[in-house]
């Protein structure tokens, strides 16, 4: 692996950033909004009652670890599209650039991306909220390994795809995660959900982490065995999804698609 | 003498259409070799063969002595392509652009790099312009200014004065011969162009339909046809399927 060349595929991203406005808005207005309409629909339910339950933090806690898994694949799988839209993937793969290379700056540049989100919207949510994302405490960190990881495998597997069929299929980029929302338990337990959906859920990293975050805030304790396995099965998720990204490419490399991938 | 890349018994098959068909040639060092053919010959699927992009059905492809596949990133960084119809990404400024290839690359001193090329291909004025905003013929420039970044030992250029008038075509064959000459870089060169493959290439290869059908220095070629030029050549070659 060499990061020189992993820097140079970082830098001509953030290169974008400096002059692109829809860009900046990714960043800092959109997170924003999501947080001030969900925000603003909890201080209204906190005050029907529903007493004995925290709905401030339980659901203020849902749409901020939401936040974070939707824009971690959205900025995974947008940075891959970026070459895509350019034409530019020759270019890339005719320098010596290894797979690799370019999926590590991918996660970087989304990882750079989650980090600036994160801080606008703990700004935002202890200031007209006074809910703190860090309330969670220790847990913070393998929640958000967790999401993280697991976003990163989904954004995988749109990539594998668009690589595999063209930007035909890019509308995976921004719609496939919503797929996963109602399996995950993000605003309710996986209790209300139907008992034959139950394994599925269980199959879903994020689930562990709602159902952690809803047991934590309310009970002030979290199954430690949950949280490995969302940790464990977000792992293997991410090495099966990059397993699958580079037979994708050998498959490409093989008819020549490589070029005519915005075909 | 030296062959910087050696094809042996290439195929490229999609499907049932085999794009190239045991296909073997040698590209010296130091020489600008053309690789011509007409339109759906095999050339470009041959260069991006070269270039790791294509997997080949079967053969083998050497380049600097090496099997290409498993030498690929030693093999790439001495080597850089060029082709009007892959751009650079047009939402970055020239000079964003040429960063990051350069930085891709491992060039040492970017700055000093991009300024002796940007002052070799005329382009420092473009350098803090948007990509998207550039004419063909100054992205061309562009193009070729990245080409030679890493200082290439080869430089595979596919159609590089595509789509240019006369006055920068002749200018950038000009600077290629110049550049060539000057740091004894090998080219594989395609064009359609068969005045400006005479006037720079030492070498010219024809394929047709995937296979090899003629090789020799322009003149040899011209003389063994008995034509007057190297175009009616292309076009005997290239009608000798039709007949």
């Amino acid at each position: 692996m060499n990061f020189g060349r992993i820097n140079a595929l970082v830098i001509r991203h953030l290169y974008l950033y400096q002059r692109s406005v829809p860009r900046l808005m990714d960043l800092f207005f959109w997170p924003v909004v999501d947080i001030l309409t969900w925000g603003f629909l909890t201080v209204y339910l906190q005050k029907v009652s529903l007493n004995g339950l925290n709905i401030a933090s339980t659901l203020l806690g849902a749409i901020t670890f939401w936040l974070i898994i939707q824009m971690f694949q959205n900025a995974a799988a947008v940075t891959f599209l970026e070459d895509v839209w350019e034409k530019n993937f020759l270019n890339i793969f005719v320098a010596p650039v290894k797979v690799s290379e370019f999926l590590t700056a991918t996660a970087i540049l989304a990882l750079i991306r989650i980090f600036l989100v994160m801080i606008v919207i703990s700004i935002v949510s202890m200031f007209l909220y006074r809910y703190s994302i860090f309330s969670v405490g220790i847990y913070f960190a393998p929640f958000i390994a967790i999401l993280m990881l697991f976003a990163f495998s989904i954004a995988l597997f749109n990539m594998s795809i668009i690589l595999r069929y063209g930007t035909s299929a890019q509308t995976l980029a921004f719609g496939l995660i919503f797929i996963f929302q109602p399996f995950s338990a993000v605003f309710y337990p996986v209790s209300a959900l139907p008992a034959i959906v139950h394994p599925i859920s269980y199959l879903l990293p994020s689930t562990y982490v709602f159902e952690g975050m809803r047991q934590l805030i309310n009970f002030g304790t979290v199954t430690s065995s949950d949280i490995y396995y969302g940790l464990i099965l977000s792992l293997c998720y991410v090495v099966l999804m990059i397993i699958f990204f580079s037979r994708m490419f050998a498959r490409v490399r093989i008819e020549g698609r490589l070029l005519k991938m915005d075909s | 003498m030296i062959n910087v890349i050696e094809t042996k018994n290439l195929v490229k098959k999609f499907g049932d259409f085999c794009a190239v068909d045991d296909l073997s040639l040698n590209i010296e060092e130091g020489k600008i070799t053309a690789l011509l053919g007409p339109n759906g010959a095999g050339k470009t699927t041959t260069i991006q063969m070269m270039l790791d992009i294509i997997t080949p059905t079967s053969g083998e492809i050497r380049i600097f002595g090496k099997p290409m596949h498993e030498n690929r990133e030693e093999i790439l960084s001495q080597l850089n392509f060029s082709s009007p119809y892959v751009q650079l990404p047009g939402n970055l400024t020239v000079m964003e652009n040429l960063k990051t290839f350069a930085r891709l690359y491992g060039v040492k001193d970017i700055k000093k790099r991009i300024e002796e090329l940007a002052d070799y291909f005329e382009i420092r004025n473009l350098l803090k312009k948007m990509t998207s905003s550039l004419s063909t013929g100054q992205l061309t420039r562009v193009n070729l200014t990245k080409a030679f970044l890493n200082e290439p030992k080869l430089l595979l250029l596919d159609e590089a004065t595509a789509s240019l008038d006369p006055d920068i075509a002749d200018k950038t064959r000009k600077v290629l011969k110049k550049i060539q000459k000057e740091r004894n870089v090998s080219i594989l060169y395609t064009s359609h162009n068969m005045i400006e493959i005479e006037e720079l290439c030492d070498k010219v290869i024809f394929i047709n339909n995937g296979k090899l059908r003629e090789e020799g220095t322009p003149e040899e070629l011209i003389k063994r046809f008995g034509h007057k030029d190297l175009n009616e050549v292309f076009l005997e070659i290239a009608r000798e399927d039709d007949k």
